[in-house]
């Protein structure tokens, strides 16, 4: 990031794009004498209707699955290739197999070196872009639609025909390497890879990044990541996703050419990740940060999977908990004490058990009060919800749900969660009446079961000196320190 | 990252279109409707029925460059009081009720303007209207003292979050102090120093409001779901008693140049260095601003870029290294900023980037080096259109092409200024504008381990 000048309300946000002047021509309107009545907000008309963006299912001659969406807003193209396989599928001996792999991707692809990759995106104004998650790996192409052919050409290349260059190997790991270092000098980095670590522990996979650790990031080769492409990379373990100004008539044959040919084979099946043994009694733990100006706290345990019967009730518990602007720990930790800029709660739901966690960045000298409070709003979330704060939470997730779909980024990302997490076709459509079906009691249910502080894991990223007489006198549970090169090896 | 134009503070510019591109490009369009209220209120209404979705977008002209020494920051802890509550909105009421409606809102101050969105479903708009007219009538009936030091240790965390604690988070705050003059309002930044947000009081939140929040001083753009004719008569209801204030007096910043190279070393809880070398450039929409934009990309937007390939690809000396000019209608700066491998030098490193710029200077980047650069512009136009609201959506881009005094759709004469340009415009403005013996360099080095 370069040197960010602005202030915002919840984060620092950019200033657009201005320009030139030209006479300005307004014509001033009569003057409205009478005042309007604000004795009441006015009430609101029936909310408008999901216009849910219609799924066209086609299939390649491999049998590649391909899903298209036809938005005509921009002359813009986006291609998601989602691959089913991610960190999770790491071997246990190569945690950032997943992640290192779907970074070289474009380092080297058919008879095209990493310069010409990058020279013939940049040049047809496209961007793409090769990544990976704990359950799935992605090659992703915005292009305008003008230039979709070619930039196609490149993206297979990129997904089904890497060459992982030893130079670029190389490079690539010292790019890495450097950047776990750095990470280092961040509590805000350091407390969420201290607090999976605390959590998972260090053999599940998810309690290390997931780009992995210095030691495999070191004893990476090209031949594990060439046999993880070769078996993980397939037709029948990929799906294809494409969204804006084009229609499935007109856009299958440029899919056919550049995907069609893609050799069938079997992927190995998933192993899924174990479910993490979850806490049973509370533990806490600092990080030393010598003279940080703030705390960054971190307080949860194993959570629960994508696939959890509970999803609804907990996006509505989370929503009340931490999940919005008024939220319980926002209004407390920020509008009420003002000890932070922000709180908030998240659930990581993976295709197995992500963490539950509470998480805010704390001024230093506060760090104690900080984390009576978090604990005084995840004990008092076991107590039964209001109606006015339930149907809040509601219609702030329903209602807000059709905003979700206005770019083909947004409605892409959306249908390779649908893809990953196998979700039914009527997910979309179902949602609103999902959310909105969500009780009082299901939520009171929910927290009883996922919300026990009593056995959470706290991690505080912070000045020891300054904040541990403070964190011991809570009486919170056992307390123990470590170092950043401990918690972030 | 662009600061935003003011209106009066820019003289008129022909706006060269390229040949290929006399015509508009295709939906690079954004026809809206325009009128004023009784009250100096101007309202930008634009319609966009894709999504169910209105965003309700209002700049006021004001940002931090209108501050006073001593007062640095308050125009962004101004910013934090405008959601506190008004007179009919009880504190705590302007999130609840859009939340309830499925509505979401934020804001944010720069140097030259602070922003207030608001997105809500389509049928939500009058809620917004109410709550937006609220605060910009009747904030200072409810404002107290208790209301200012709330926001202000608010305000103090957003600092040590996004500044002190974050790593190599003072440098862009010296690197201001060393680039503008320090009675310069570009000279402070926008979050404010400490002292100066401690001693920020409600006397001073009602002098502000009263001298920059009156509705002749902002704009007001309607994006989305939305009837014109119900829309402007919703406005008028809403906004029509708000009370006209005086005119605001433009800034008149004193004149900025380097005349030598200044140099600077800090020291930050890091472990790698980073080195700074910036320079004053032209205003945005001034003629170099443009070429400037493009030069940056040449230099550092991607991996053949000149010195991303030289230095992060190839010697591998560098871990990063970003170009960025950064426009602003009182001035601009050319920031070129680096992180130093262990095993290397900020010498060596500077000696690299001094000897890519010479190159520059002396010779027109290729035909493809400009075209590659012009492509991803024109790309980045049309990923702009697809959103209406939020930070950077249709609306905001809307108000802030008003702001500039353009018009609010200049979404093609501006990438014109673009397309117009020529590899030897690139070459000439570099050569003229990032000279090696008038910047500034800034070095940040790891503490020494006690």
């Amino acid at each position: 990031m370069s040197a960010n000048r602005c202030g915002g309300r919840l984060q620092a946000a950019r200033p657009v794009l201005a320009s030139l002047v030209v006479l300005l021509i307004g014509s001033a309107t009569t003057f409205t004498q009478t005042r309007a009545d604000r004795s009441h907000p006015p009430s609101l008309g029936p909310a408008p209707q999901l216009k849910i963006p219609a799924i066209e299912k086609r299939t390649l001659s491999n049998g590649l699955p391909v899903w298209i969406v036809e938005q005509n807003e921009v002359p813009l193209a986006q291609v998601n290739l989602v691959i089913h396989a991610g960190s999770g599928d790491d071997p246990v001996d190569a945690f950032g197999l997943a992640s290192f792999t779907a970074a070289m991707l474009d380092e080297g692809a058919g008879a095209r070196s990493a310069l010409q990759i990058a020279d013939d995106v940049e040049f047809l104004g496209a961007s793409l872009s090769t990544t990976s998650s704990f359950d799935a790996s992605a090659v992703r192409l915005n292009v305008p639609v003008r230039s979709l052919r070619p930039a196609l050409a490149v993206m297979a290349d990129v997904a089904l025909r890497p060459t992982f260059p030893e130079a670029e190997i190389d490079r690539l790991r010292q790019e890495r390497l450097t950047a776990l270092l750095q990470a280092k000098d961040d509590a805000a980095s350091v407390a969420p890879l201290a607090f999976a670590r605390v959590v998972f522990g260090p053999a599940h996979r998810y309690g290390t990044a997931a780009t992995g650790t210095a030691a495999t990031l070191k004893a990476m080769t090209a031949d594990q990541m060439r046999q993880f492409h070769a078996a993980r990379y397939r037709p029948s373990n990929a799906t294809l996703i494409v969204a804006g100004e084009v229609t499935a008539t007109g856009v299958m044959p440029l899919l056919e050419e550049a995907f069609g040919k893609w050799p069938t084979a079997a992927a190995p099946a998933r192993t899924p990740v174990p479910t993490a043994r979850q806490l049973t009694a509370g533990q806490v733990t600092i990080v030393d940060m010598p003279s940080a100006a703030q705390s960054q706290i971190r307080i949860g345990w194993v959570g629960v999977p994508r696939s959890t019967a509970d999803y609804f009730p907990l996006l509505v518990l989370n929503t009340i908990l931490g999940g919005s602007f008024t939220s319980r720990l926002n209004q407390n930790l920020r509008e009420e004490h003002g000890y932070s800029y922000g709180a908030s709660s998240r659930f990581d739901m993976r295709l197995s058990a992500g963490a539950f966690q509470a998480a805010a960045g704390v001024q230093t000298d506060k760090t104690a009060d900080a984390l009576r409070e978090f604990f005084k709003e995840l004990k008092g979330i076991a107590s039964p919800v209001g109606a006015e704060e339930l149907a809040k939470a509601k219609n702030y997730v329903a209602l807000s749900f059709p905003g979700e779909f206005e770019t083909i980024t947004d409605l892409t990302a959306h249908l390779e969660e649908m893809a990953v997490y196998k979700l039914p076709d009527t997910y979309f459509s179902q949602y609103i009446a999902n959310v909105q079906a969500v009780t009082a009691a299901a939520v009171q249910k929910a927290a009883a079961t996922y919300i026990q502080p009593d056995k959470f894991a706290v991690v505080v990223v912070g000045d020891r000196k300054a904040i541990e007489a403070g964190v011991r006198a809570l009486n919170v549970a056992p307390l123990r320190t470590q170092t950043v090169d401990e918690v972030v090896p | 990252m662009r600061r935003i134009l003011a209106a009066s503070a820019v003289a008129l510019l022909p706006v060269v279109l390229s040949a290929q591109s006399g015509a508009a490009p295709r939906n690079l369009e954004v026809p809206y409707r325009q009128f004023q209220l009784a009250n100096g209120l101007n309202v930008i209404m634009h319609r966009d029925t894709s999504v169910p979705i209105v965003a309700v977008n209002v700049w006021y002209h004001v940002g931090s460059a209108n501050e006073r020494p001593g007062r640095t920051g308050f125009a962004h802890l101004f910013e934090h009081l405008m959601f506190e509550g008004s007179k009919n909105v009880k504190e705590g009421e302007f999130d609840n009720l859009l939340e309830s409606a499925g509505g979401d809102n934020n804001g944010s101050t720069t140097n030259d303007r602070t922003n207030y969105v608001i997105d809500v479903p389509s049928n939500a708009l009058e809620l917004a209207l109410f709550l937006e007219s609220d605060r910009m009538a009747y904030l200072l009936d409810t404002m107290s003292p208790e209301r200012v030091n709330g926001q202000r240790d608010v305000v103090k965390n957003e600092r040590r979050q996004s500044y002190e604690n974050r790593p190599y988070g003072m440098a862009s705050i010296e690197l201001d102090k060393m680039l503008w003059p320090a009675t310069h309002p570009y000279s402070w930044p926008t979050i404010g120093y400490m002292e100066d947000l401690t001693a920020a009081s409600h006397d001073d939140v009602v002098q502000f409001f009263k001298k920059y929040y009156a509705p002749n001083n902002a704009s007001l753009v309607i994006a989305g779901d939305i009837d014109y004719d119900k829309t402007k008569a919703l406005v008028e209801k809403w906004f029509g008693e708000v009370p006209k204030g005086e005119p605001v007096e433009p800034i008149a910043p004193p004149a900025a140049m380097l005349t030598s190279v200044t140099r600077k070393t800090m020291t930050d809880r890091v472990r790698l260095s980073k080195l700074f070398i910036a320079w004053l450039t032209p205003r945005v929409f001034d003629p170099g601003d443009g070429a400037l934009d493009v030069a940056s990309s040449v230099l550092a937007g991607g991996k053949n870029s000149r010195l991303y390939k030289r230095l992060v690809y190839d010697t591998q000396m560098a871990q990063d290294v970003e170009a960025t000019q950064q426009s602003g209608p009182l001035g601009s700066s050319f920031v070129i900023e680096t992180t130093v491998r262990p095993g290397h030098t900020v010498a060596e490193v500077q000696k690299a980037i001094d000897e890519e710029l010479a190159k520059l200077r002396q010779e027109p980047p290729s035909a493809r080096e400009v075209q590659r650069a012009l492509n991803e512009i024109e790309a980045s136009f049309y990923r702009r259109m697809q959103r209406v609201g939020g930070f950077g959506g249709k609306a905001d881009q809307l108000n802030s092409y008003f702001y500039a005094g353009g018009g609010p759709d200049y979404f093609a004469e501006d990438l014109a200024r673009y397309t117009s340009l020529s590899a030897s415009d690139v070459q000439a403005a570099v050569a003229q504008w990032l000279p090696p013996d008038r910047r500034v360099e800034l070095t940040v080095n790891p503490e020494e381990k006690k």
